[in-house]
Order: structure tokens, then sequence, then C-alpha cells
């Protein structure tokens, strides 16, 4: 049976980039994925576009393609990726040029547009359904962006493009296009559809299906992190997979750490929501074939939903943050007094929301969890509040910062800031309000 | 003894919802898992974090449960004040509770 090797580069805009250099270089895969992009991270690349109009894609663009194309041009391994973020025309523009340089004369770069609906909403549309309670009010928009599925990426990889660049598209659809474009599966076969869902899920974090986010010492010992592979998949044309990483890098793949990744960020795991399908891994089982080699089974799907999910990015005012520490004997009560003067100095500034910490005892878990905690030797007060100007949320930072010379006795390493707030509310809108398009340049 | 000598537990985020799996170490101890970690007890727990009902999912196949919980919406990754928005550590309070 046909067999495809995809692997994943990254599983976040500032991941590690050798791994992918030792996928490219090693891995023997066909398709190499980056997944960059958090559900913040297009508001804040838009706020940068807004001021420079060739801004707007993943700030490490640039660093990856120069580690990786050379490679994958030799090798004619095709690169899918997000890292288009607000901007994928620059981004693809900014690769033709990276190509150029490098020599790579006559590759195909595709940027994949058409998630942006920020202007779509604001002339109102109907049928916007909220996710979570009302939407923001529309002035605070900063940017909206439907998460979009393999459609366009297939239409991308038709046209022979080598390398496609992408905004906001549902995660798992980077790898499930290949799969898709490769085996000639069809968009409405659930089952399939469902399956390199699946696959794409586990793969999308990257390290965190190879051993990242799992080691525990005594528990779960995973060997050489600061080397770590990143994951490959050896899916079959029936949807069957065997996810692996290169031999003799780091990192471990096994039964626990793909069913951790498996769950990871999933509400029903019989309903997974996404453009293409509706995924039903309930039925998901692993089977460790030999050492680090899982295969995958069990996935399934649904017709895929009318919808499709919008993110909406706002300004949401602004917090400001300042941090202080005390050491050695009655740390915790100098701590304490600190608190104290600072929620009276803060009171009646416009501060709607203030929060006190002390780290290293309950700033993690709250009170009730960590109230068998032993008092430590040193203990770092914090202090956060929303506010509704720059200023008064900078006005939190210089106040714990003026507690050295103002406040209990042998405080140190006092640090803090201030910033605005681009939250992101959730909604959904009818399939047939976004449209994408794929535009193809040379290089 | 602690859930965490039984079973390990990674934690994921969706705007206010946080998301938890609880995978037994031994198939064999899954059965004992699923009937002490109830989502009365995980509500209670966590008491102090969340408001609302708690869902949990059962995968017995893979020795696993996913329970979904709801942090108010002052809370969500994106507006938190939290030191930890995300409330990426909240599985490891979970491993810490006591059956």
């Amino acid at each position: 049976m046909n067999t495809l090797r995809i692997g994943c580069g990254a599983g976040y805009s500032g991941d590690r980039i050798d791994p992918a250099v030792e996928l490219a270089e090693k891995g023997d895969i066909a398709y190499l994925v980056f997944e960059c992009l958090a559900e913040r991270t297009i508001a804040i690349a838009q706020k940068a576009r807004l001021t420079d109009p060739v801004a707007g894609y993943d700030p490490l663009l640039e660093e990856r393609m120069r580690a990786v194309l050379p490679i994958c041009a030799q090798k004619h391994i095709r690169i899918i990726s997000n890292m288009g973020a607000a901007n994928p025309p620059a981004a693809a523009e900014k690769t033709r040029d990276i190509a150029q340089q490098l020599g790579h004369r006559g590759l195909r770069i595709a940027a994949v547009t058409g998630d942006d609906v920020l202007e779509t909403l604001r002339a109102g549309i109907d049928e916007v359904d909220s996710l979570e309670g009302p939407l923001p009010p529309a002035e605070t928009w900063l940017s909206a962006n439907a998460y979009l599925g393999v459609a366009p990426i297939i239409e991308a990889l038709r046209s022979d493009a080598d390398i496609i660049l992408t905004g906001r598209v549902a995660d798992p659809a980077l790898f499930l296009a290949p799969l898709v474009h490769e085996f000639r599966w069809s968009l409405e076969d659930w089952e399939l559809l469902g399956k390199g869902t699946a696959v794409g899920h586990l793969l999308e974090c990257a390290g965190q299906l190879t051993g990242g986010y799992f080691g525990d010492p005594g528990v779960k010992d995973v060997p050489d992190l600061d080397r770590l592979g990143f994951p490959i998949a050896e899916v079959s044309e029936d949807g069957s997979a065997v996810l692996t990483k290169i031999d003799g890098s780091g990192g471990v793949i096994n039964a626990a750490t793909c069913t951790e990744q498996l769950l990871y960020e999933i509400q029903d795991p019989a309903a997974y929501y996404t453009p293409d399908v509706v995924a039903d891994f309930s039925g998901v089982a692993f089977s460790e074939l030999g050492r680090d080699r899982v295969s995958v089974s069990g996935a399934a799907g649904r017709m895929r939903p009318s919808t499709l999910k919008v993110s909406i990015g706002y300004r949401d005012g602004y917090i400001g943050e300042g941090q202080i520490s005390y050491a050695g004997p009655n740390a915790l009560a100098r701590a304490e007094l600190a608190r104290d003067i600072l929620a009276k100095r803060l009171a009646g500034l416009e501060i709607s929301e203030l929060r006190f910490d002390f780290i290293g005892l309950n700033s993690i878990h709250g009170t009730q969890l960590s109230r068998n905690a032993a008092v430590p030797h040193e203990v770092r007060l914090r202090a956060a509040g929303r506010a509704s100007s720059l200023a008064a949320a900078a006005w939190i930072t210089r106040e714990v910062e003026a507690l050295y010379t103002n406040g209990p006795a042998g405080g140190g390493g006092a640090s803090g800031s201030a910033r605005e707030v681009i939250a992101i509310a959730s909604a959904l809108i009818p399939r047939d309000a976004v449209s994408h398009r794929v535009q193809i340049l040379e290089s | 003894m602690l859930l965490h000598q039984l079973a390990h537990s990674r934690t994921g985020d969706k705007g206010n919802l946080v998301t938890i799996s609880l995978i037994a170490y031994r198939k064999e101890d899954f059965a004992l898992i699923e009937e002490k970690v109830t989502v009365e007890r995980v509500a209670g727990h966590f008491s102090e974090l969340i408001e609302g009902p708690v869902q949990r999912y059962s995968l017995p196949q893979l020795g696993a449960l996913n329970f979904v919980l709801r942090r108010p919406v002052s809370n969500s990754v994106t507006r938190s004040l939290a030191l930890d928005a995300h409330g990426k550590c909240l599985g490891s309070a979970l491993l810490a509770m006591e059956i």
C-alpha cells in the first residue's frame, strides 16, 4: 500500500529550529509542516501590520526558511505552514526572496488568503453565533479570522506549489491536506478525513508527541530532551498510521506520549470539530510496534459542520504586573506586609481587578490546593491588575518597585511590565460567508 | 495514595476551558481511577479556580479519562491576570488528589 511520510517541524511560533533541519535531512519525508499560529498570534501580527504593511507574518519565518529551504529544495520536500499569519502574501514574497538569494530558482510559493473576515463581520452578517457570551463591541476589534480547512492547501498542491504559506487554517488541516491530495481521498469520506485529522492532531504540537511536555523524573523519564526529535507520521492510503521519530534523536514516542497528545486540548473526544470533518477520537487505540514506533487506529468521522469558527482579536484594556522577592527569616510575613501596602496604594486608581500571589506558595494552584505547603525559604510577591489605561497599568509596576525604599525590610529583585491586552473571542459564521484565494509566486 | 502514583496527565486550554487528561500507567488501575475520580470530586478539588459543572469523558481502551473544566471568563487565557494564564499546571494539581 502507498504510504506518505509527513514530519512536523514546529509546534508553535517560537519552537526550536534544529529538529526541523534534522527532519529534513534524515527523516525521509515528503512533507514538512510547521504549525506556528496560536489563538492570539494573528491579532498581534495584525497590530504589527497596521504600522508596517509588509509585516504581520511569523517573526521566525526568515530564520526557519534559511535553515530548511536548501535541504527541502534539494530533496523535493514540500513545506506547508501557517507562518503567513496576518500577511501570507508578504510571507510568500519574503520566502521567494530568500530562495532567490540562496540560488534556488523555479520554486513555486503559494500564499493562501481569505481567512481574514474582519470586513465581512464589520459590514454585519446575519447568523453570527458567539461561542461564549456576547461579542465585544465592534470598535475594539483588531482582527477576525475564520479557520479555513484543507481546500485552499489542496488547490495550491494541485498547482505544484513547493511551499504553501497560510494564515488561519485549522491546525490538523495542514497535515490532512497532503494526505487528501496524495491519496486522492474524497472530501466527503468522513471516515478517512477523521483518521487523517487524528494524525494531524497528534503531530501538530511537534515535540509534545515525542516526549516534550511529558518528563517527570523517576516516574516518566525522557532521554535527551536537549536534542528532542520531532515526530514523523507514516500514513497509509487507508488512513492507518505509524508515528515515529528519527533514530538517535532525543525523546521517546510510546503509547503514553501518544495518549497524552491525543487528548490535548480536546473536549468531547467523540466530537472534535474542524472545518473538514467532525472527527471522532473516542475509539482510537495505540499499539507499540517497537522502539519509538507506535501505530494509531480507530479514529472515525462525521459530516463536516455547516459553520466555520472565527477568532476575533480585540483590545481589552491593559494589564500591569510587578514582582518583588523576600527571603530568610519571616520572609512570608514581610511579603504579606508588602501586599497590604500595595492594596492601599493602588486602591482608587483606575484598576478594575487586582490580584496578589506569593510565588513559591500559592501563585499557580491557588490557596485551597496549596494549603498543605510548607512555608518556603523565599517568597516572591506578585501583583497583577487590570486597568483602563497603560499609565494606570504602569502604576502597578511602579508601586511594586517603590517597595524597595518604602516597604518592608529586605525586598529584592523587583521586576514588572505593563501591556495592552489583546483578547480573543470566538464565534461561528456560515461557511459560505468565507471564500479563499491562492496566489502563486515563482523564485 | 496520590493519583500521581497511578496516573499521568496533560493539560490543554481553549479560551476559558481547561482540558485535563488522566491516564492510568497500568490498564488494570483504570477501573479504580474511574470509580474514585468522579466529576463531583474533581469539581470540589478545583472549586476555588473554576465555575460551573465539570464534564468527564471515558476512554477505557486508552485507560484514560478526559475532564473539561470551565474557568471564569475574566480568567480565560488571553485575559487572565494569573501567572499561569493558560492553567497549564492544573493537571499537576489533579495528580495531587488523594485516593
